[in-house]
């Protein structure tokens, strides 16, 4: 999986993968409805498999969220 | 009785066969009250029987918390795929269906330490100065 391998190349970045299924109330926290469905540092939603070009976009826009 | 039928363990056990370096499990769990948590922890094990090079360590959620503090882990079942250093590569569910192919992905990157990215990424990774952290939510397929 992508995120994992990000974690990988990068002391700073975590990821995990999370059943939605068994953990409601983290799916309900951040509106979780299909799968997959990325959420980065609390803030910034990807919806779906999103090639690596797309997800880089939303980790940009992650760190730079106020 | 097993997880994981002859067939899958074949092919699991072939998908592992070049892993260069040495990749442990760590595995939280809970003895009750954790609706997958003995299947998150046989599947841990029945993948490690597959490859000398991959170990498991089991971890109780409650009374192993430095361990759980230590790996950050909030809530299980959860896996936590480590290699020569701990790269933040965490499963938390059973990971089956979709996920376990990500679990055999994830064993055998984090075997080899490296990782194959664009250069527009590496670069923004480099240049990262805070902590990133990537929830991806999956359900089985």
């Amino acid at each position: 999986m992508l995120a994992h391998h990000l974690a990988i190349a990068s002391d700073l970045v975590t990821a995990d993968m999370v059943e939605a299924i068994e953990f409601p109330h983290l799916s309900q926290k951040y509106s979780v409805m299909g799968v997959p469905r990325s959420v980065i540092n609390e803030t910034v939603h990807q919806e779906g498999a999103a090639p690596e070009p797309m997800l880089l976009e939303r980790l940009k826009e992650a760190t730079t969220a106020d | 009785m097993p997880l994981l039928d002859e067939n899958t363990r074949k092919q699991v056990k072939a998908e592992l066969a070049e892993l260069e370096s040495p990749v442990n499990l760590a595995v939280f769990t809970q003895t009750f009250e954790c609706q997958y948590c003995a299947e998150t922890r046989q599947l841990s094990e029945e993948i490690a029987d597959l490859s000398d090079q991959i170990s498991v360590d089991v971890y109780n959620f409650v009374n192993d918390k430095e361990k759980a503090d230590q790996y950050g882990i909030d809530k299980i079942p959860a896996i936590a795929v480590v290699g020569a250093q701990d790269y933040g590569v965490r499963f938390f569910g059973i990971p089956s269906g979709y996920e376990f192919m990500s679990l055999l992905d994830s064993i055998r990157t984090v075997s080899a330490g490296r990782v194959d990215l664009m250069p527009e990424t590496l670069a923004f990774l480099d240049g990262l100065k805070e902590p990133l952290h990537i929830q991806v939510f999956v359900t089985p397929t």
